[in-house]
């Protein structure tokens, strides 16, 4: 890919020591990837990361909301930094772009209006008796996987490429907004042709799809998906990503955002049920994947304990084209090894399941 | 002993200056950093409003300079300027009784846009490659083959604090009704946009060219800036825009998108200003003492300007500067050394 | 296959879709009136009329959108129109503005 632009949005990222800072969305609806994060930093890398039981939700949906007021969100922020400097770390890694926008407009704001920043001090001390303390630097665990992600070729089980045929996989990076469009210069690659996710699939073998609307929005809006009645226009916009990457046939989606994964993921099911449409191969959806699952293939982790079963979209076509050796039995057991259900089977979602366990 | 005058450029404003003033007894030096005389109209097609080709007036231009014996020194960059003489890169120094700058200005990069493509998509140009095309095998697609469908965009580093070009550079607006209606001749099925934000036409037979344009070579003219470019899956480029004029946002697909792109301060000014002392506009272009009487003079006494150096200018304005410059020189040494 | 009903439905685009709109209706307009091409979104046809004054009709907009292929609900829209001739009177390009809701009634006569 021609995108050289990339190298001049340079930021600097710590190679260790740091403090994690957790996502609601992936907790909740996919916290196989957050583990997985976890796992591959401490287990394959060697690397000093801080879970941290105390920190909460940035508070950033409630926020976009407008439930959650500016000096609310500005005292929890306040209180994860604070956290992290009596934790003993300096380096603070966000595992949502929404938060990660969140903690960089924050301390923006505070540079630009000191007033702000003193008031939260007072705040945090009112409150929590704490003592704010700013991070020596910040950034998205994307950014830490980027960071790491010449290490993690060399480790690599297997590439990027389609067993049948040789070739490079064709995936569609999604960056979601508030990684680099709020600050340019806070993303790797700036906010035109971010190299954040392209760089991790360039070093382990894929092939990066640019389509048109590759930089458009997901949709996801905070209260036009809140809303119900709003959901059209959320729906829309993955709508208008989905149609223009289809031409490309990509073999997978790989978000950097929780929400874009989510909706990415989810809006396929919904839209195939609303018109009949859908964009993978064989009337099947396109699979969509965090950059902790792609990198945990690539790492040889099971599919299954990466968490890809609570995909709307069924990834065992992916998992096939890579080699990737899977217990389809195993995709719906619990960690009781008891079986917790399964999905209706639809367009999207339905591999393996035979006829009789339709419903 | 003529006077000796260095003028630092020998594009069209430091070729006339040193015409100018050797017809009034004075001898000028030029000193260009390129191999040959002409500057930025070097390789220019043709040029607004009339549609003249560029050679015509270069050609005779660097002939005269020629036939006039002025001394010229190619290859030589200015490095530092000061009333009584300039110092090269080399370390050499030319001692002058005066000095003029004539250093034009530098194009806008267009891959600083980066949401344009330019350098990433095969068909995504500028105003300048698309001059050169034309003066070149002529304007085709990457593929070779015709385009379909044009866009040309005003503005591309112009009135634009994303990329610190706050300035309009007062050229691209004509430029892009002239480009237009040269590629309608050359492609008379085309579907030719040119998508602005505000059309400046303030020449002499500007506006009547615009009005040519739209109404007789049937150039679609879209108020909005185009907001983003992408390459499609035929290699073609779909573009985003607003049609302010409807209040809707606006998409299409093009085979050719034409970057007009602007004039903007040297790099080199601000180190050259600072040494000397001369004052710059926030622009980056030299700053004249006022617009009216002091238009080609400096804050420095014995330094002069000539052309786009102080700012965007077009070729009929640099001509026009450059014998106000060699005026007000002769003045200068009038003064100065025959009291 | 039964379509569910998620209580909201995709949103349509509402960008004007230069690609796919037919052309040819306002491809012939101007090759009638050529001028019209000349516009420059003054809007004094619009200021001045007597229509937009007691209703939304704009008819700046109107022949704009005409001009990008966008006909929907415009034959019924001019209908607005009293035809009182001041806008013709008030461009600077010299449109014959009066002639043109007349010209785009006859070409969309089928919109």
């Amino acid at each position: 890919m021609r995108r050289a632009s990339w190298q001049e949005y340079q930021k600097e990222i710590a190679d260790n020591k740091y403090y994690y800072a957790r996502s609601c969305i992936r907790q909740n609806f996919f916290p196989g990837s957050e583990r997985a994060f976890l796992d591959i930093l401490t287990n394959d890398l060697g690397v000093d990361i801080f879970d941290d039981p105390l920190h909460t939700s940035c508070t950033g949906i409630g926020y976009h909301s407008d439930v959650v007021p500016l000096e609310t969100i500005m005292t929890v922020v306040a209180r994860q930094f604070s956290l992290m400097a009596e934790a003993g770390y300096e380096n603070f890694i966000s595992s949502c772009i929404t938060s990660f926008g969140i903690y960089n407009e924050v301390l923006a704001t505070w540079e630009e209006f000191p007033e702000t920043e003193e008031r939260t001090r007072r705040y945090l001390r009112e409150a929590t008796g704490r003592e704010l303390v700013k991070p020596r630097s910040i950034a998205h665990t994307s950014d830490i996987m980027f960071h790491h992600r010449h290490s993690i070729a060399r480790r690599a089980k297997r590439r990027l490429v389609n067993l049948y045929t040789g070739e490079s996989l064709r995936v569609v990076e999604h960056i979601g907004c508030h990684y680099a469009k709020i600050f340019p210069k806070s993303g790797i690659g700036g906010s035109e042709f971010p190299y954040v996710l392209a760089g991790m699939i360039e070093a382990w073998g894929g092939d990066v799809v640019d389509y048109p609307e590759r930089r458009h929005c997901c949709g996801f809006g905070f209260r036009n998906y809140l809303v119900q009645a709003n959901r059209g226009s959320s729906i829309a916009n993955s709508h208008k990503k989905l149609e223009s990457m289809a031409p490309y046939k990509p073999d997978f989606i790989v978000a950097n955002c929780p929400g874009c994964a989510m909706f990415l993921d989810k809006w396929q099911y919904a839209i195939s049920e609303m018109d009949g449409t859908t964009y993978g191969a064989n009337g099947r959806g396109i699979p969509v994947l965090t950059y902790e699952e792609m990198a945990g293939l690539v790492l040889g982790y099971d599919p299954w304990e990466l968490g890809m079963q609570f995909h709307q979209v069924d990834v065992e076509p992916l998992l096939d084209k890579l080699g990737v050796e899977y217990n389809p039995d195993a995709k719906y057991l619990g960690r009781d090894g008891k079986l917790i259900g399964r999905p209706r089977a639809v367009a999207v979602n339905g591999c393996g399941v035979e006829l009789g366990l339709r419903r | 002993m003529a006077y000796r005058v260095v003028i630092v450029g020998g594009g069209a404003a430091g070729m006339q200056t040193a015409l100018e003033l050797k017809s009034r007894g004075i001898e000028p030096v030029i000193v260009e950093r390129d191999i040959e005389l002409g500057g930025k109209v070097r390789g220019w097609h043709k040029l607004f409003p009339t549609f003249v080709p560029a050679s015509d007036v270069l050609f005779p231009l660097a002939q005269r300079v020629k036939a006039a014996r002025v001394r010229c020194f190619y290859g030589q960059e200015v490095t530092d300027i000061a009333s009584d003489g300039v110092t090269l890169r080399s370390g050499e120094r030319i001692p002058a009784d005066a000095v003029v700058m004539a250093t034009g200005f530098t194009l806008f990069d267009a891959h600083r846009k980066q949401e344009y493509g330019y350098g990433l998509y095969d068909n995504v140009i500028t105003s300048v490659d698309l001059e050169r095309m034309m003066n070149g095998g002529g304007v085709t697609l990457a593929d070779g083959t015709k385009p379909q469908r044009i866009a040309i965009l005003h503005c591309v580093g112009s009135r634009d604090e994303k990329v610190g070009q706050r300035h309009c550079s007062k050229v691209c607006c004509i430029t892009g009704v002239k480009q237009a209606i040269e590629l309608r001749e050359m492609f008379p099925d085309a579907d030719i946009f040119n998508f602005y934000m505000d059309i400046r036409m303030f020449g002499p037979g500007y506006e009547e060219l615009y009005r040519e344009a739209q109404e007789k070579y049937n150039i679609h003219f879209v108020r909005g800036r185009i907001s983003e470019a992408a390459e499609t899956i035929d290699k073609r480029i779909q573009i985003k825009a607003e049609d302010t004029l409807t209040g809707r946002p606006l998409r299409m697909t093009i085979d050719m998108l034409v970057l007009l792109v602007g004039m903007s301060a040297n790099y080199e000014n601000e180190g050259i200003a600072q040494r000397a002392g001369l004052e710059l506009a926030p622009n980056g272009y030299f700053k004249t003492v006022d617009n009216f009487l002091g238009a080609v003079s400096s804050n420095r006494r014995g330094i002069f300007y000539a052309g786009a150096v102080t700012g965007a200018k077009s070729l009929a304005d640099t001509l026009a500067e450059a014998s106000l410059t060699a005026s007000a020189v002769d003045d200068y040494l009038k003064e100065v050394f025959n009291k | 296959m039964a379509i569910l009903n998620f209580g909201y439905a995709i949103s349509r685009p509402r960008a004007i879709d230069v690609d796919n709109n037919d052309l040819r209706k306002s491809n012939d307009i101007i090759a009638e009136m050529p001028e019209l091409q000349a516009c420059i979104g003054c809007g004094s046809c619009t200021a001045s009329c007597t229509a937009a004054a007691i209703t939304d009709f704009n008819f700046r907009k109107l022949h704009t959108a005409v001009r990008r292929g966008e006909y929907k609900g415009v034959y019924d829209e001019l209908s607005k129109c009293m035809l009182c001739g001041k806008c013709r009177l008030v461009c600077p390009r010299g449109i014959n503005t009066r002639g043109l809701v007349m010209l785009i009634k006859r070409k969309l006569g089928d919109f």
